[in-house]
């Protein structure tokens, strides 16, 4: 099955609704991108970098103490350098700001792991980093906070709203529009305006295209079903991408349940694209609540929408509660302390009724043992 | 005679701010519907904003309040929102029911013009858009255009954006319609030196402060202060 993008669009969702100051610099970000995506040098820089910086291929390991009667499969992409996927794309993202000559950064972040992400690239590339945090996320994630201090970068704290990424993102957005002929704004999932959801989406694609192969690998054929969990969403179309067009594959995604855009959502706009969203009858937007930073968003890519529209793929929920049970069991049988924002992804790969079963490790959980110790 | 357009936050003391701002003599009044995320604007509008939903400023309520408003003045009505609120309410019945309620067009601050080119509404451009697209919106604009003066969000500033006068004169160079320079204008001082370039001046986060540390009076002299201002700028001259 192929998603087309026509003009911005998968089918209803995505587009661009932003104020007009920033309308120019996304002209600009799609001109670039449109222009490195097929260009070997950059696929050649990038794929380097993948290898000797971030540490990929990651593996593909079988939690055989796990899910008695199937056969899971953990993607590790705990295991990238920074503890999670998002290194993916602020790498891509940071070779792209600087064909476009952009010395400043800005990203905002929730959980910290984008944050630190962007704040790695930054170091690496010798760009400053200014990274929006919401107060209340730094509070639970402080480790992360500390690191990315370490590495250079400056952490704002958003004080007012939720204090938690929804506002984070808006305060990036507003910096970006204040001094966007200087800096370019790394988004830290498939959301926002046209391209980011395609370009964060085709960054995150070497996630599926690894895993392909290493179940083919494994297993001699494809999984039953691939699961991860979505909160903007895109460590699942990442792993998605790599099976869209197996379609006797299952894509599943999981949304912490108090989150949950797609599963209870309606159509709205927030932050610069058309998706489904937790919002009230007037089009205000609702706040979520995770235990997990990374998934407490109210929002999420436009594609996912499209795919749970179309019947492609389905978005299941997981609570607080089932994803700290999960969390423990994977630390205590295989020796894995996951990130609390997979760990929903595990708890509904364990009862999904299929045999072969590729889930999504988006991150490490060291980030989270304050919480997990807490409760 | 140069234009000045005064922003309210919808909300129970508009109708008799409204009153007052024409009293003390702007020429339009731009109506806000409140937003839970409004991206293009500054802490003074966000607050507002966040105050109006407290009250209860939903849809239904921000058009009963531009109903109101109107039945107390007689110039332009202009709701200005977000998109989302749209998204919600719908496009056509939205510009119906403002339509019905009194206003005279509308501003959706997150809608390029791309997006949505069916709904008539007040054209925004920045400095950062190019020749070309600022004809265009001029084309598709509903009677003036809303130059942003600044990159940057609602608020005021110290001084005039330098990125005014740069953007006056491209948008002369491509269109005769009225341009009005909002963004960054608080002073009588600032509202003189914009309307020196500009067609007219837009005050949005000063008035809304005054509006809510103060009362109806004060926001009628502060209006007039403006106006004063704007009577007397004179032509740059080049």
């Amino acid at each position: 099955m192929n998603v087309e993008l026509v003009q911005g669009f998968y089918g209803a969702y995505g587009g661009r609704y932003v104020p007009e100051t920033l309308v120019p610099a996304l002209d600009e970000l799609e001109g670039g991108w449109s222009e490195v995506k097929d260009d070997p040098g950059f696929r050649t820089e990038l794929e380097g970098l993948h290898a000797t910086y971030v540490g990929r291929p990651t593996p593909l390991y079988r939690a055989e103490r796990v899910g008695a009667g199937k056969s899971i499969y953990l993607k590790r992409e705990d295991l990238c350098h920074t503890g999670a996927h998002k290194i993916n794309n602020a790498l891509g993202q940071a070779l792209i700001a600087r064909r476009l000559g952009k010395q400043r950064i800005v990203a905002e972040t929730g959980a910290g792991q984008h944050g630190v992400a962007a704040a790695t690239v930054c170091a690496r590339f010798g760009m400053e980093c200014v990274v929006y945090m919401g107060s209340e996320d730094m509070e639970r994630q402080k480790p992360n906070v500390e690191r990315m201090h370490l590495l250079g970068a400056e952490v704002r704290p958003v004080e007012f709203g939720t204090r938690t990424l929804k506002e984070a993102t808006s305060e990036a957005i507003r910096d970006w529009i204040t001094n966007v002929e200087t800096t370019h704004y790394m988004i830290g999932s498939c959301v926002g305006p046209h391209p980011y959801p395609e370009l964060v989406r085709e960054l995150q694609s070497v996630i599926g295209h690894e895993a392909r192969e290493q179940i083919l690998a494994a297993e001699g054929r494809l999984p039953d079903a691939v699961v991860a969990c979505v909160g903007g969403g895109s460590n699942a179309i990442g792993l998605f991408a790599g099976f869209l067009d197996d379609e006797q594959v299952r894509l599943v995604g999981v949304e912490a349940a108090g989150a949950a855009s797609l599963g209870s959502g309606r159509p709205g706009v927030l932050h610069g694209a058309r998706s489904s969203l937790l919002a009230d009858e007037d089009g205000q937007i609702a706040d979520a609540h995770s235990i997990s930073a990374g998934l407490d968003y109210p929002g999420v890519g436009p594609e996912h929408a499209f795919l749970r529209d179309t019947g492609r793929a389905e978005y299941l929920a997981a609570t607080d509660e089932e994803a700290l049970t999960a969390f423990h069991l994977l630390a205590e049988r295989e020796g894995i302390i996951p990130a609390l924002e997979p760990a929903h992804a595990l708890v509904r790969a364990l009862d999904l009724d299929a045999e072969v079963v590729l889930v999504g490790l988006s991150g490490r959980g060291d980030k989270d043992l304050a919480t997990v110790l807490s409760r | 005679m140069k234009r000045l357009s005064v922003y309210l936050m919808a909300g129970r003391e508009t109708p008799e701010l409204a009153e007052a701002a024409v009293a003390g003599g702007a020429d339009l009044l731009e109506i806000g519907f409140p937003f839970s995320d409004p991206l293009a604007d500054g802490p003074v509008i966000r607050l507002a904003g966040e105050r109006a939903l407290a009250e209860g400023m939903r849809t239904g309520a921000c058009l009963e309040c531009l109903a109101d408003v109107r039945a107390r003045v007689d110039v332009p009505l202009i709701p200005m929102t977000y998109a989302s609120i749209l998204e919600a309410y719908g496009y056509e019945r939205f510009q119906a029911d403002t339509e019905q309620a009194g206003a005279t067009s509308l501003i959706v601050a997150d809608l390029p013009l791309e997006a949505a080119p069916e709904l008539r509404r007040v054209q925004l451009v920045a400095p950062t858009t190019p020749d070309e697209r600022i004809k265009l919106a001029a084309e598709r604009t509903d009677g003036w255009l809303y130059l942003v003066s600044l990159t940057g969000t609602t608020g005021a500033r110290a001084t005039v954006s330098e990125q005014l006068a740069g953007l006056v004169e491209r948008a002369r160079g491509v269109t005769a319609v009225p341009l009005l320079a909002g963004f960054g204008i608080s002073t009588p001082e600032q509202a003189a030196a914009a309307a020196a370039l500009a067609d007219g001046i837009v005050v949005g986060s000063r008035a809304v402060e005054i509006a809510h540390e103060n009362d109806a009076g004060a926001l009628r002299e502060y209006v007039a202060s403006l106006r004063s201002a704007v009577d007397a700028a004179q032509p740059a001259v080049a």
